[in-house]
This record gives structure tokens, C-alpha cells and sequence, in this order.
């Protein structure tokens, strides 16, 4: 067992753990952040998406100990003061969502997205969800809800303005 | 149409929990002491079982080793298929038995042998690596047509040259008649592939034995709780149903593959009050693919017989369907009644014949995947109206509209009684909204950049709204599929509607709340909707088969009715008016022709005080069931539109264009409808163009893994074009349809049709990759340069 330090959504959490345990596994199980879900066993459907120091990683991909001294945020920590983050509140109103179990990763996996780079095009948008799997909404409003969210992030104005 | 009433594209009230990662699936709850399950599998698709050695395994400890021995040791009863299926001769269909653990021999990658429970699934994994399972390896067959012939490996002993049923629909003889006077036949013979559905969410379960009381409670990812409760207590035998609790908590996409009943969710149960501890497991992506049931798999020849005009005397099928290596849950009705029925399509054809022979190979069991033999149906349909039309050289929407049904109630060849519709409405708009007539100019700008441009129809039927009870009860369904709903009003005034449905990602809480809050005038804040927990909601057929919006929500109006009724009576005793005189509008009660009224809150809150109320004739409380049996299936239809570029130096397909006119009746939500739509063209799309479930001749699942099969991801589409045109379902209160399964029905034949015709060959296989697309189009080039 290894002691770790992980800042997670903000605050600092100690855990000793295994080095072959995965960081999702981690975060599910021994700090009870079950936003993060596990959908595959080969790196492909993105649902365990997080952010690990502002950038998007598959935690299902990464061991605990790798993530020692980082900075983790999961779904559970980007609604700030009980407002929902613009990106939520546009997968709300763009209906970007059926079942949620993808949506966790798919929100993590845009917020990394648009992070690095601004606004994006439809395309740009497409490609950079390669990594994220959605079997119930064709895709088609949640292209529509990063759009909205993305703009909404860059301009200061509601997710609905931004839609329009 | 009110903001928050039918019709009204509601935002959906359950995505906070969804959008802030406070959803509720199986994996996210535990229980207090739980162990840990891992299934130990066969690798070998037929073997038999020599030994079972879990004795270095047991050693370790926590950990429990459970094998096929024990369980028929305790009686455990056997999984079952629920829709008997008669063969042409009578005879009943040949179903094996089917252990939750296999005891004697496996009959496909991926059947369970053992069960291991341990502190953490690491340790039960590393027992299971301890346990030694010895074989002896038998021959296996995975392809449908070799497994009829003869000197192919037996798998059940029930079941002769591994035939299940030979079945048939329609009559022979005067579809052949028809044939022989025809001036044109298309022909086609054809793959459906075999799908994984692949919800994101795994499959679960969570197994808790209360020793105290004998009872039981199951927490599983499952589309039907009351289903589950009842085939686990009356055919497993595990528990009688009032001590067998089954919670479907948030379930994260089922498209089907979440309605059986599987041998998992029964091991655990036993395993809990074998070991004394709860019991939790959850499914690996790897392992689903060897352990969920798989989707369509059908193989058929089929024709089309055409006059000179491009009439349609009449279709003939035959197909062989796969249905691995145990019948599933529903699997016989799949390819027979859910398929055979749709051959007339939205055309009037005057007859048909089809035979289905169904078999087991030793591949993963198969059955109902979003659309169940629809799908099926229609790809045979619309390729043969294309390649029909193509043959003949008359455009393909013309064709269809000289055989689309013009008047309903319209009798069909094969059972069904189409009730009505306008199909000339959606394909009409469809092509308007697809720009069709401006096609060629397209086809034109893509060929000066090297591209080759197609467009392809699909003008689908479906019946849905699963289903009239005596109906499907005539045709072997061993259940009936009316559903239920109870209506409770609080005396606060508040909602809260029981229904035997169950959302995993329609968005019901949202939907059935606005059914409710337009109809009883109150906020739609004040009404929850209750589904999944066997220990609130009575009893339930669940969702799938595009039967909640149809069957649910008709439940909760005669629920309605219901409440309207005693409401009203309760409004006479508090306003002392007479019965007859009381009106109920827009929440409010009053007596007609004066200006005396009760508000909704005052009339809920006397019914529980029940001061008011003279004599016995009136009950306190008010709350009322109902339950729905529809008279028919429903029977949404529409027309899609796909065009694509191929290019032919890669084969590669881009969809550049989707438009989708379908109509489904009333509809409560835009918004949801719309979303089934997106989510249904997808899975029709993987099914064209990615998604390929590939055995080896061994019996090896070649494609076991995300990383061999293709899902769709969002670079594969274009956006959606959607529409909708209405006729209103007569055979309902609220006139509605469904949608669910929609897109995936008309999606493959949409796809293909595009590809097909830019590429001017008719013989091109699903999945339609880059290499089959490529290796169809070296053909044509050589056919040319012959």
C-alpha cells in the first residue's frame, strides 16, 4: 500500500492505496465521488473522463499513484456556490442527455476540450469527442449543447443566449 | 398547448441528478459486509464440463467458490423463454435447458461455470485464477446455415440438426401463384448482423438475503422489475414474489438488452443466502460481450414480385435466424412475430409467405434489440422496393407511392390491421425537406471532387405500443403486456403516479408529469412519478417495444378518469351541490351556472378529512389504479432520407445528409421524441456501416472488445434534419404512437439504399465498411471494363 495525495475538486484527500488501483476506482469507491462511471475495459467510451491539472484524462487509464500530488476535478466539483457550470446548464437545455451515464465523461472530456482552445467548429467539436461514447442521443444535442456551453464560457452571457 | 402541458418541449427534470454526477446506478450503491462476484467463463464455445476444482481457490480467505453442481444440488430452477413458438408441423419449439450456471457442458464463449465471491473483486479475481476448470472440447458450429446441416455438432439433445422451430406465415400457395404472373422479380439475398447492444452502463446486480425474514432484495439494471420478481419466483424458484424485492434504480441504456432475465442476477441471489452476505457484481465491457444477449442475426433470401406498372403482386422470405446457444427471455417472437408481420410494409400487397427457421449455434444467445425483427423487416422491404425500382427505371419514391396504403383501417397479409396513417404525407415532406428533386446537381459537384454521391430511401412501418394481451397471447406470449398506474393524491395536494413503466433514459419523470399537470391544471412541480421498486408500484410490464407513451401513459388517463370521478364527488359534498353539477377545469371545481368553486389543494385536503362526507357512500382518500390492455399494436411510420459521398479510392462513407419525417401520433415532448429519433438513426447507422459482431469458425468472438468493434462516435454523423407529420393513433386515449425504436428500424435500409446507388451495385453486405464498400467497387470497375 501507498499513501497518496490527491486535491480533489479542491480539497486535499489522503488515501493509501494499491499501486495497481485505478484512479476511477479510487475516486468511486474510496472517496464516494460516483459522478465518474466506468463503462469499458479498454480505454474507449470515455465515461471515466476527468480533468487531472486542467487536462482531460481517462481515469480508468490512470493509476491512483499517478495522480499523487495533483489537482483532480470530477463532475462533482465544477457547479460552483450551487450554480450549475454553463456546460450543465447547456446540456439541460439543449436535452443533451437520455440516460447520463455517459454524460459525467462527456461533460469533462468538453470542458478539457474547450479549455485548450476556445470556441470550436461543429467538426472540431465531432473529432474532439472521439474519445467519448454515447449510445443513446446520436450526438446530435450534445454537439449542439458544447456549442452553446463553449460560447456561454468565452462570451459571460447564459447558455440560452449563446444558443440562439 | 400549455408551457408545461402535452406538446410543450419540457426541459427534463430528472438531468440534475444526471448533470451534476449524482445519479443513482447499481454500481454506485453498496451494501453493508457485501462480497464481491466474479464469474469464471468458458473459454471454449462447446466443451463438456469434466471436473470442477476450486479447491486452492476455497483455501484463500473470504473467499466462496460456487459451481453448476451446487446450484442443481439446490434445486435451482432454470432460465426460461417466455414466447411459445410453434413449428410448421405443430410442434412445440425445442427449448434447451438453460442452468444459471452451466453444469455439464458450456454451449459458448462466455457461458458461466463458477462463480468466485471474495472481500474485493481483485481478490475474486485472483482466486478465479486458482480455480481449475477441465474440459473437454467439443465441436463447435457458429454459423446459422451450417448448423442445420446435417453432421453438424449437436448442441442440445432436445433440439435435432440444432433446429428450434420452422415456422411460417402467409400463404404459399398463392404467393407463389402471384410470382409465376409477374413481369418483374427483385431478389436479394442478405446478412442482418448480428449487433452487441452495448448500453454504457453494464450490466449489474446487488444481492441482499435478510436471514430474519426469509426475503430477498435485488437490485439490478433491469428494463421490467415485475417481470424479473415474477420469473425468478415462479420459474428459478428462488423466493415466492412477496419475498423477492427487485429495485431498478437509475439504469444507465438498456435498448433491450436489459429486459431478459440472466443467469448473473439469479447467481447472486442464490450465492447471498449461500455465502450469508450480500452479493454485488457488475459486468466488464469484455465480458458483456459475452454475456449480454446480442441482436438480429438473420440470414434471407427474399423477393418481390412486380406487374408492368410497378405494382406489387406479392413477398416471399425465407430466413434462418441465430439464436445462439440458449433460447433468451423473448428470443422466439423476435424473428416470427415481430418480424413476419411487417413484411407488407407501408405498401398494399396483396400477399405474402415467409418461412423462419430458427437454430441454436454456439455463440452468445440472441434476442430483442431496439426494433426486434422490425429492423429486420424492413431493411428486406425497402432494398427490395429499390433495387425493384432501380431495375425497372422508375425512381424509387414513385414506386413506393404506387404502392403506398391509401385507406384504414387496412387489413394486412400477415396479421396485422395497419389502423391508420399517411404515408404520402411523410415522404412528401421528407423529400421536400432532403431537397430530392435537386439530387443530380449534388451528384454532379461531388463527382468533380473524385466523390461518389447516393441517396437512399427508407419508408418504414413499425408495430409498437407492445402490446394487446388476447393478441399476443393467441400468437404464444406466455405474459400479457397491458401495463398499470396508480394516481395518489396527497392531501397537500401533491401527485405522485405509480407506474409500472420504467425510464432509463426516456425521460418519463418529465413526460408522464406533463400528461398529469395538463390534465389535473396544477404545476407540474407538484407531481413525481415513481417507477422501478417492485415494493411501490404493484405490478408492471416495464420498457421497451415502444410501449410507454402508448400503454403507460393510457394507464395513467384511466387512473385519471378515475380520480376526475371522486374528485368531483368530493367537490359536490364540500361546495353542496349535486354530483352532476360539478365541472373540473384547469384545476379548479365548480358547480355550473354559478360562480361557487373549490380549488384542486381544497378538494385533496377534504377528501382526507372527510368531514364532509355524509353517510358511507363516499370513501375517504383519493387515489386510483388503472390498468391499460391496449385493442392493437400501433403503428408508427415515416420516410428517412440518407445521402452520402463515398470515396472510392478508401470506400470510406461520409453521411452528409440525414432527414428524418416520421409520424408518431400525439406526441407529449418534441424534445424527447426528437432525441429517440437522433439516438435510434445512430444505432441503425452502426448497425450499416461499423458494427460487426464476428465469430470464427471455432466459435471464438473475434470482435470481443471496443477496441475490434466499432461503435458509432460523433465524427460519424451529420446533424439530423427531423420532422414529423400526425396522424393520431385511434386505438388510444391520448392518440399516441411511439418512438422509441423508430430510427433504428429505418435507419440500415436508408444507409445502404444511399451506398448502393452511388456506387451502382446492389452487392454490398452490412456492416458497409470501407473495405466491403472498396471490394464492391473493384468489382463494378471490373464488371465495366469487361
Amino acid at each position: 500500500m501507498r499513501p497518496v495525495g490527491i486535491t480533489v475538486n479542491g480539497s486535499r484527500r489522503e488515501v493509501d492505496v494499491e499501486p495497481r488501483e485505478l484512479l476511477v476506482y479510487v475516486l468511486r469507491e474510496r472517496l464516494g465521488l460516483t459522478g465518474t462511471n466506468v463503462g469499458c475495459d479498454t480505454t474507449t467510451c470515455g465515461a471515466c473522463t476527468v480533468l487531472v491539472d486542467g487536462r482531460s484524462v481517462k481515469s480508468c487509464t490512470v493509476l491512483a499513484v499517478q495522480a499523487d500530488g495533483r489537482e483532480v476535478t470530477t463532475i462533482e466539483g465544477i457547479s460552483s456556490n450551487g450554480d450549475l457550470h454553463p456546460l450543465q446548464q447547456a446540456f439541460h437545455e439543449q436535452h443533451a442527455l437520455q440516460c447520463g451515464y455517459c454524460t459525467p465523461g462527456m461533460i469533462m472530456a468538453a470542458l478539457g476540450l474547450i479549455q485548450e482552445g476556445g470556441r470550436l467548429s461543429e467538426e472540431e467539436v465531432r473529432s474532439g469527442l472521439e474519445g467519448n461514447m454515447c449510445r443513446c442521443t446520436g450526438y446530435h444535442n450534445i454537439v449542439k449543447a458544447i456549442g452553446a456551453g463553449a460560447r456561454a464560457m468565452a462570451g459571460g452571457g447564459t447558455t440560452q443566449q449563446a444558443a440562439e | 398547448m400549455s408551457a408545461t402541458g402535452i406538446g410543450a418541449a419540457v426541459r427534463r427534470r430528472e438531468d440534475l441528478r444526471f448533470i451534476t454526477g449524482r445519479g443513482h446506478y447499481t454500481d454506485d450503491f453498496s451494501r453493508p459486509g457485501q462480497g464481491h462476484a466474479h464469474f469464471i467463463r468458458s473459454a471454449h464455445a462447446h466443451a463438456k464440463i469434466v471436473k470442477v476444482d476450486a479447491s486452492a481457490a476455497e483455501g484463500r480467505p473470504g473467499v466462496h467458490v460456487l459451481t453448476g453442481a451446487d446450484l442443481a444440488a439446490d434445486k435451482i430452477g432454470n432460465l426460461i423463454c417466455g414466447w411459445m413458438i410453434h413449428s410448421k408441423d405443430g410442434s412445440p419449439m425445442k427449448m434447451a435447458p438453460h442452468p444459471a450456471l452451466a453444469k455439464d457442458k458450456v454451449c459458448h464463449v462466455g457461458d458461466p461455470v463458477a462463480v468466485v465471491i471474495a472481500d474485493s473483486l481483485a481478490e475474486a479475481r485472483d482466486a478465479a485464477e486458482q480455480v481449475n476448470v477441465e474440459y473437454e472440447v467439443l465441436p463447435a458450429v457458429a454459423d446459422p446455415a451450417q448448423a442445420k446441416r446435417t453432421g453438424a455438432p449437436q448442441i442440445h439433445e432436445v433440439a435435432p440438426n440444432n433446429t428450434i422451430y420452422e415456422w411460417h406465415l402467409g400463404d404459399k400457395q398463392k404467393t407463389d401463384a402471384a410470382f409465376a404472373s409477374a413481369k418483374h422479380v427483385a431478389s436479394l439475398d442478405l446478412t442482418n448482423n448480428r449487433l452487441v447492444p452495448n448500453a454504457i452502463e453494464p450490466r449489474a446486480a446487488i444481492a441482499e438475503y435478510d436471514a430474519g425474514t426469509d426475503s430477498f432484495t435485488l437490485w439490478n439494471t433491469t428494463q421490467n422489475p415485475h417481470v424479473a420478481r415474477l420469473v425468478i419466483a415462479a420459474f428459478v424458484g428462488m423466493a415466492p414474489e412477496h419475498k423477492l424485492r427487485v429495485i431498478a434504480p437509475d439504469v444507465g441504456g438498456g435498448f433491450g438488452s436489459k429486459i431478459f432475465i440472466y443467469p448473473e442476477e439469479v447467481v447472486a441471489l442464490w450465492a447471498s443466502r449461500r455465502v450469508g452476505r450480500p452479493v454485488k457484481w457488475v459486468a466488464q465491457r469484455t465480458e458483456a460481450f459475452i454475456s449480454d444477449a446480442h441482436g438480429r442475426d438473420h440470414v434471407t433470401h427474399a423477393e418481390m414480385a412486380f406487374d408492368e406498372n410497378g405494382k406489387i403482386l406479392g413477398l416471399r422470405a425465407n430466413t434462418i435466424a441465430n439464436l445462439g446457444a440458449y433460447m433468451s427471455t423473448v428470443s422466439s417472437s423476435v424473428p416470427t412475430y415481430l418480424y413476419a408481420t411487417l413484411l407488407s410494409g407501408q405498401y398494399d400487397v396483396p400477399t405474402i409467405y415467409c418461412e423462419v427457421d430458427a437454430v441454436y449455434t454456439n455463440t452468445v444467445p440472441v434476442d430483442a434489440y431496439r426494433g426486434a425483427g422490425r429492423p429486420e423487416a424492413t431493411f428486406v422491404v425497402e432494398r427490395l422496393v429499390e433495387i425493384g425500382a432501380r431495375a425497372m427505371g422508375i425512381d424509387p419514391a414513385e414506386l413506393r407511392r404506387r404502392n403506398f396504403i391509401k385507406s384504414f383501417p387496412h387489413q394486412t397479409p400477415v396479421i396485422m390491421t395497419y389502423d391508420a396513417g399517411d404515408y404520402h404525407a411523410s415522404l412528401k415532406k421528407a423529400l421536400e425537406a432532403a431537397d430530392y428533386k435537386n439530387f443530380a446537381k449534388r451528384k454532379r459537384e461531388s463527382a468533380r471532387d473524385g466523390k461518389l454521391r447516393g441517396i437512399g430511401l427508407s419508408a418504414y412501418i413499425e408495430a409498437c405500443g407492445i402490446a394487446p394481451s388476447q393478441a399476443v397471447g393467441s400468437l404464444g406470449c406466455g405474459v400479457g403486456l397491458w401495463e398499470s398506474a396508480e394516481v395518489r393524491v396527497n392531501p397537500t395536494g401533491s401527485v405522485e403516479i405509480l407506474t409500472g413503466t420504467h425510464s432509463h433514459g426516456q425521460g418519463h419523470e418529465t413526460t408522464f408529469a406533463q400528461l398529469v399537470s395538463e390534465r389535473l391544471g396544477i404545476p407540474i412541480d407538484t407531481i413525481s412519478i415513481v417507477h422501478g421498486d417492485t415494493d411501490k408500484v404493484q405490478f408492471g410490464m416495464g420498457t421497451y417495444g415502444s410501449r410507454s407513451g402508448a400503454v403507460g401513459m393510457s394507464a395513467v388517463v384511466k387512473a385519471l378518469d378515475k380520480v376526475e370521478a371522486k374528485a368531483k364527488k368530493v367537490a359536490a359534498h364540500l361546495l353542496e351541490a349535486a354530483e352532476g353539477d360539478i365541472e373540473f377545469k384547469d384545476g379548479k371545481f365548480t358547480v355550473s351556472g354559478t360562480d361557487k368553486s373549490a380549488a384542486w389543494g381544497e378538494v385533496a385536503l377534504n377528501a382526507y378529512i372527510a368531514h364532509r362526507f355524509a353517510g358511507q357512500e363516499l370513501e375517504p382518500g383519493l387515489k386510483e389504479g388503472a390498468f391499460y390492455d391496449p385493442t392493437n399494436f400501433t403503428f408508427p411510420a415515416g420516410c428517412h432520407v440518407c445521402e452520402v459521398e463515398v470515396d472510392p479510392s478508401t470506400g470510406k462513407t461520409d453521411i452528409v445528409g440525414w432527414t428524418a419525417v416520421d409520424d408518431f401520433g400525439v406526441v407529449v415532448n418534441p424534445m424527447i421524441v426528437e432525441g429517440q429519433v437522433h439516438g435510434g438513426i445512430a444505432q441503425g447507422v452502426g448497425q450499416a456501416l461499423l458494427e460487426h459482431t464476428v465469430y470464427n469458425s471455432d466459435g471464438q468472438l473475434v470482435s470481443g472488445s471496443f477496441m475490434d468493434y466499432t461503435m458509432p462516435k460523433a465524427d460519424d454523423f451529420p446533424p439530423f434534419q427531423v420532422d414529423m407529420t400526425v396522424t393520431k393513433c385511434p386505438s388510444n386515449p391520448l392518440g399516441i404512437k411511439g418512438c422509441g425504436e423508430a430510427g433504428a428500424i429505418a435507419a440500415p435500409a436508408a444507409v445502404i439504399n444511399a451506398i448502393t446507388h452511388a456506387i451502382g451495385s446492389e452487392d454490398l453486405a452490412m456492416p458497409a465498411t470501407p473495405q466491403a464498400v472498396w471490394a464492391a467497387l473493384q468489382k463494378v470497375n471490373a464488371k465495366a471494363a469487361a
